[in-house]
């Protein structure tokens, strides 16, 4: 299935995933505590540095990422605009743009697995509680494996709703598709059964 | 044990699994992504707590970077994107819609539409004009107005929450697990 990762290594994808994280979570937050415009302005120039670094198609991958957020800040900007508050406006547009540029970066430089690793790392004070994070896992790994399971389930009651009815394909696909994945869900536990069972 | 674990891996495959599939066009001819309908599915089907579970079970997977939220948006970024408060609210809003399936013992078709409205709407509504009113520095008011706009489409949605939920309690009674 396709993950959000940039294809090609970079520099960035070879820093560990968890302090990178890290590093993400305090500079949202010091980004929250900056509040004038020329600040701000300046966290997204070293935001912006750190996508060129790692390249040109790097750079327009993110920047692809990023467009839905253009019209946000654009309609931001009119809104303030109007109410006579531009600079507020760039300064709140500017911060929203940086915080998302900079945990785009992230995910795009860091393998799904080392995220996997990362979560499973953090559940280990829980583990040591005696928790059974195994579980948390397993569902993780299922959920991830089911989606195109279910993904191709939905398209072929999309496919069988076209071949019959003129009209374009509604809601009710919803119900057999819940119901295929309760089905699903039973198997799957028979499965898990059948296999051991969860480990509880 | 096991069916727990498969149930919310599966709903919570089934959510981002709603967020990737072209939109349904719902009534008005409004094309309207059916994830928030599968947050309220999680609740009135699964019931509150296999609910919550499915529903963070989903959250995390976004968050760690799988693009299953509507228009292929996943990763710690979402989680401070305007509309982060929606995405935070899934959780409780799930939860209160079980409860409401749960508790409340009438029709399951309106039972189920007003647990999704109360749930999927109000709760979630609640996080979401916080969160709004956090990334972009508006009043609680402001916010609130800015939201507004979504409110017709979350009502087709509970409406049709509802209408499926009654109807796999038709086709098959034990299948509505919040209430048995």
């Amino acid at each position: 299935m396709i993950s959000l990762t940039f294809e090609a290594e970079t520099w960035a994808h070879r820093l560990r995933a968890g302090p990178k994280l890290a590093v993400l979570a305090g500079s949202t937050v010091l980004l929250f505590s900056v509040s004038h415009w020329s600040g701000l302005l300046a966290c997204l120039s070293v935001t912006l540095l750190l996508y060129g670094s790692c390249g040109a198609a790097f750079a327009a991958e993110g920047f692809r990422q990023l467009k839905g957020l253009g019209y946000v800040a654009a309609m931001l900007l009119l809104w303030h605009g109007v109410i006579g508050d531009l600079i507020g406006g760039v300064a709140i547009s500017l911060r929203l743009v940086t915080a998302l540029a900079a945990a785009n970066f992230v995910t795009a430089t860091t393998r799904l697995s080392d995220m996997i690793e990362v979560m499973r790392s953090c559940l280990g004070p829980l583990r040591s509680l005696g928790w059974k994070t195994g579980i948390f896992e397993m569902a993780v790994a299922l959920a991830i494996r089911f989606v195109p399971v279910i993904r191709r389930d939905a398209d072929m009651l999309a496919q069988a709703w076209k071949a019959r009815s003129a009209r374009s394909v509604g809601f009710q696909i919803l119900i057999p598709l819940a119901l295929i994945t309760l089905d699903e869900a039973d198997h799957v536990a028979e499965a898990l059964r059948a296999r051991g069972g969860a480990g509880v | 044990m096991e069916r727990t674990i498969a149930l919310v891996a599966l709903f919570a495959a089934l959510i981002g699994v709603l967020g990737v599939i072209p939109s349904f066009t719902l009534a008005f001819g409004v094309p309207i992504s059916a994830q928030t309908l599968g947050v309220m599915l999680c609740g009135t089907v699964l019931g509150s707590r296999k609910g919550v579970l499915a529903v963070l079970l989903f959250l995390a997977l976004v968050a760690i970077g799988l693009p299953l939220l509507a228009g292929g948006r996943g990763g710690p970024g979402v989680f401070v994107a305007p509309s982060a408060g929606f995405l935070i609210g899934w959780p409780m809003a799930a939860f209160v819609t079980g409860l409401i399936v749960e508790r409340w013992a009438g029709r399951l078709v309106v039972v189920a539409t007003v647990a999704s409205v109360v749930g999927g709407i109000g709760v979630m509504y609640v996080f979401g004009i916080i969160g709004l009113g956090l990334t972009l520095n508006k009043t609680l008011a402001e916010a609130a107005i800015l939201s507004v706009a979504f409110v017709p489409g979350d009502l087709v949605k509970a409406v049709i929450a509802g209408a499926v939920t009654a109807s796999l309690a038709r086709t098959r009674p034990d299948s509505v697990l919040s209430r048995t």
